[in-house]
This record gives C-alpha cells, sequence and structure tokens, in this order.
C-alpha cells in the first residue's frame, strides 16, 4: 500500500506517494525526477547512488523512500548555485572539471557527494582521509588519482 | 524488484507481537544493509518487513566505569566507529566497525545487525567476543542476557528465537592495563568480507599477562577462541617467542573453508601471521594503557 512521504531535496520540499519497498535511489531518480544519482549495482557496493542524508553519505539504493520521510536530502544537482544567466559549479565540480576526475562521468556525482561529505565535517583533509572517504566509491575508468587530486585540491583552492 | 508488506512499530512489544503474529513470514529491519541486499538478490524475501527504527531509545551509546560501553540495536556501525570512548577503551571494536563496507554502509548498518546476521567474517564479532560482551534479548517473555559467545550456533544461525528482538550489547569496562586490537585480512582495502579476522583483548599485571582472549573470525563456522593459544601466554611474561607459538596454537585451531575469496591453505597460514600481528599490537597497547 502506498504511502505520503515528505522530505527535502536539495531546499526544496518534495512530496511523494510511494510503495514501502522502493528504494530512495529509485524514488529520487524516477518520482522527485532527479537523475543525476546513478544506479550502478544497486546492492550498495559501488557508491554511484551515493546522496546525503541528514548531513551523512548513504547508498541511496539501500535507504528505502519511506523511511527517508521528514529527512534532509542532498543530491548533486543542489551542487551548483543557480545564478541569474546560469550556474556557478561548486569548487568540487570545478577541480573535477579542471584535474580531469571525470572520464564516463557514471561514478562522478555519488564521488562527489561523497567528497563533499568528507570537506563538509573537515574541509582540510589529508591524502589519507581523502582515499578513506571515497573508500567505497568505484570508479571503474580513472584510477582514482584525478579524483583524489582534484578533492585534495578543492582544499587548497577553496 | 522488491516486494513486500511494511510496518513501522512504535514499540518493541508491537515489533514483537508482528514477529509472532507473522512468524517465519516476516524480517526485522534496522540499517537494512544486508537484508535489503538479501531481498534484492532473491536471497530472502520476507512478506512482510518490521522496520524498527522508530522505536526509541535503542540507540545508545554510552559508557561508564561500572557498567563499561552500552550499544543500542539501533547504533550505527560509524557511531560506534568515531566514539572518542570507544577508541580509546575497546580500540579492537572501534577497528573491526572502521574497516565494515564503507562509510556509506556504516552510515546506516547497525552493530546489532551485523551480530544478528552471524556471518563467520563479520567484522565486529571478534573483538566483541573478546571484550566478553553480554546480548541483551527482549521477546514475548520479556528479557533474556546471554553472553555473546555462546550466541553463535553456525553460519547465520544464533540463538535468537523467530519473535526476539536483540536490543542492546554490554560490555563490560576494561580493566587497568588492557590493549585490544582487531585485524581484519583480506585482498583489498575497503568493501572486503574478511578472509580471516582476529581479535585480541590483553589484560598485563606488571610484566605478566594476567588474561588475554583470542577470537579468529571467518576461519570456522561461527567465531571461535583459541583456546590453546591463550594458555600459551595466560601467567607469562610474553615475548616473541610466545607470541609465535600463540599464533601457532591459532592456526591449528583454525579450520576454514575454500571459497572464491580464499583458500584454506592460504586462510591458515595468515591466521598465523595475523594472530602473531594482533597479540604483539594489543600487548603494545596493554603497556602504554594507564
Amino acid at each position: 500500500m502506498k504511502r505520503l512521504v515528505t522530505f527535502t531535496v536539495n531546499g526544496e520540499m518534495q512530496k511523494v506517494t510511494v510503495e514501502p519497498y522502493r528504494s530512495l535511489l529509485d524514488v529520487l531518480r524516477n518520482e522527485v525526477g532527479l537523475t543525476g544519482t546513478k544506479k550502478g549495482c544497486d546492492v550498495g557496493d559501488c557508491s554511484a547512488c551515493t546522496v546525503i542524508l541528514n548531513g551523512q553519505p548513504v547508498n541511496s539504493c539501500l535507504v528505502l523512500g519511506v523511511e527517508a520521510d521528514g529527512m534532509v536530502i542532498e543530491t548533486i544537482e543542489g551542487l551548483a548555485q543557480k545564478m541569474e544567466d546560469g550556474y556557478a559549479l561548486h569548487p568540487l565540480q570545478k577541480n573535477f572539471l579542471k584535474y580531469g576526475a571525470a572520464q564516463c562521468g557514471f561514478c562522478t556525482p555519488g564521488m562527489i557527494m561523497a567528497a563533499k561529505a568528507l570537506l563538509d565535517g573537515n574541509p582540510h583533509p589529508t591524502e589519507a582521509e581523502v582515499r578513506f572517504a571515497i573508500a567505497g566509491n568505484i570508479c571503474r575508468c580513472t584510477g582514482f588519482a584525478k579524483i583524489v587530486e582534484a578533492i585534495l585540491r578543492t582544499n587548497v583552492d577553496g | 524488484m522488491m516486494r513486500f508488506e511494511y510496518f513501522e512499530p512504535d514499540t518493541l512489544d508491537e515489533a514483537v507481537t508482528l514477529l509472532g503474529q507473522y512468524a517465519g513470514k516476516a524480517s526485522l529491519m534496522a540499517g537494512g544493509t544486508d537484508l535489503l541486499v538479501e531481498i534484492k538478490e532473491h536471497l530472502h524475501r520476507p512478506d512482510y518487513v518490521i522496520n524498527i527504527k522508530k522505536i526509541c531509545d535503542l540507540d545508545a551509546l554510552t559508557y561508564n566505569n561500572t557498567d563499561g560501553l552500552t550499544i543500542g540495536s539501533l547504533t550505527t556501525v560509524r557511531a560506534v566507529e568515531t566514539s572518542p570512548v570507544v577508541l580509546e577503551k575497546y580500540a579492537g571494536l572501534a577497528q573491526a566497525a572502521r574497516h565494515l563496507g564503507s562509510i556509506q554502509v556504516r552510515n546506516r548498518a547497525t552493530v546489532a545487525g551485523n551480530i544478528c546476521r552471524a556471518s563467520p567474517s563479520a567484522d565486529t564479532l571478534p573483538p566483541l567476543i573478546a571484550d566478553e560482551a553480554t546480548l541483551k534479548l527482549y521477546g514475548p517473555g520479556g528479557e533474556r542476557v546471554l553472553p555473546m559467545e555462546v550466541f553463535f550456533t553456525g553460519p547465520r544461525q544464533t540463538q535468537i528465537t523467530k519473535d526476539e528482538i536483540l536490543t542492546e550489547i554490554v560490555i563490560p569496562p576494561p580493566p587497568p592495563h588492557t590493549g585490544k586490537a582487531y585485524i581484519k585480512h583480506g585482498r583489498r582495502k575497503a568493501m572486503e568480507l574478511a578472509t580471516v579476522g582476529v581479535g585480541v583483548s590483553l589484560t598485563l599485571d606488571g610484566d605478566f599477562c594476567r588474561e588475554v582472549r583470542i577470537v579468529l573470525g571467518a576461519v570456522a563456522p561461527t567465531p571461535i577462541r583459541a583456546w590453546e593459544a591463550e594458555a600459551t601466554l595466560r601467567g607469562t611474561v610474553i615475548d616473541e617467542a610466545l607470541i609465535e607459538a600463540a599464533a601457532v596454537k591459532a592456526m591449528e585451531v583454525s579450520r576454514p573453508i575454500s571459497d572464491v575469496r580464499s583458500s584454506a591453505v592460504h586462510r591458515r597460514k595468515m591466521v598465523h601471521v595475523q594472530t602473531r600481528r594482533v597479540i604483539a599490537l594489543a600487548l603494545s597497547r596493554a603497556r602504554s594503557d594507564s
């Protein structure tokens, strides 16, 4: 039986009515219409589906949509600031572009959200702390080096 | 595609009633990081899912010098991993928590879930058993307490009954001059199941080893105590030769299987190596503990 769920996504309140067995990932992509969060493995191994839930990075494929009732969610779509004539990219997004940290881009939203969660709590991480923070995020393309560099330099560049 | 009926009881009694009502067809859900994977992969298809996260007062993480550490059944692995008191007094448990899954998983997964799932390679089990944890179970008949050491009866099998809920894990306060450690052996640094896990708690009395508990994970159907390895160290002034002898005893008591992650031969050899390392680590921590 469907349930009414209310949560905030990127600062905006969303109300959806969903079956309890729908994952938050599916609800965000379908009912809410935000397809920036990607479905990789759907079983919590790849972390492509990482969103920030009440300040914590989680695999949205392993959270039920109904569990997010009353919660605050940040997805990749919420990072860039809307301006009068377009968007201002978040420093993480700017550095991922600048340092070539994305190839196919499929892991990238989850990777950036994991990185944002790290920097939100620890604005000046060491390389070891960066690697630990993204240890759950799999990337098939880049070999991770430029991802780590982009995150580390986000700390320096501000 | 997952399908199930879903409940969010507000109280333990409600949850227990639901478990009884739908006996055999219902699963409890806390973090969901094992249950939802099992459902998605068709390993387990409960008709009813009972989410216990709305029940109050199950997310404790408190310490006092009399009772020790209390971990509620909704307390996340991440909370345990990052708790200053766990890092200080239960370093083995903190190490185990730190290496479970990923940060994303640990923000949802519960220690209680790790225990009830009872995978032979579960990370939190060896340090909790080495730390002499006890478990509080709540069912229709009320509450009962079990030492964690007797809780596991086989791979993914425990003494919990179909209508009981694990509510709390209690770990006694460590005596002075105690060192605790856990080493996880695996093929990679994260998102890995332990191919060997060794947890140790070691207490010194001056230069002598007053007490030691060594628990092996992933090398038997359940976590096991390495009794003879412990006996090798207990009452002695521990030196390298004794650590080596204890590590060999631990290897001898292991009865691992071969699976996709590792062969039995390799696992047994790694019990030797990692037991040696984790005893040395716990010993150095005990020496610097006051």
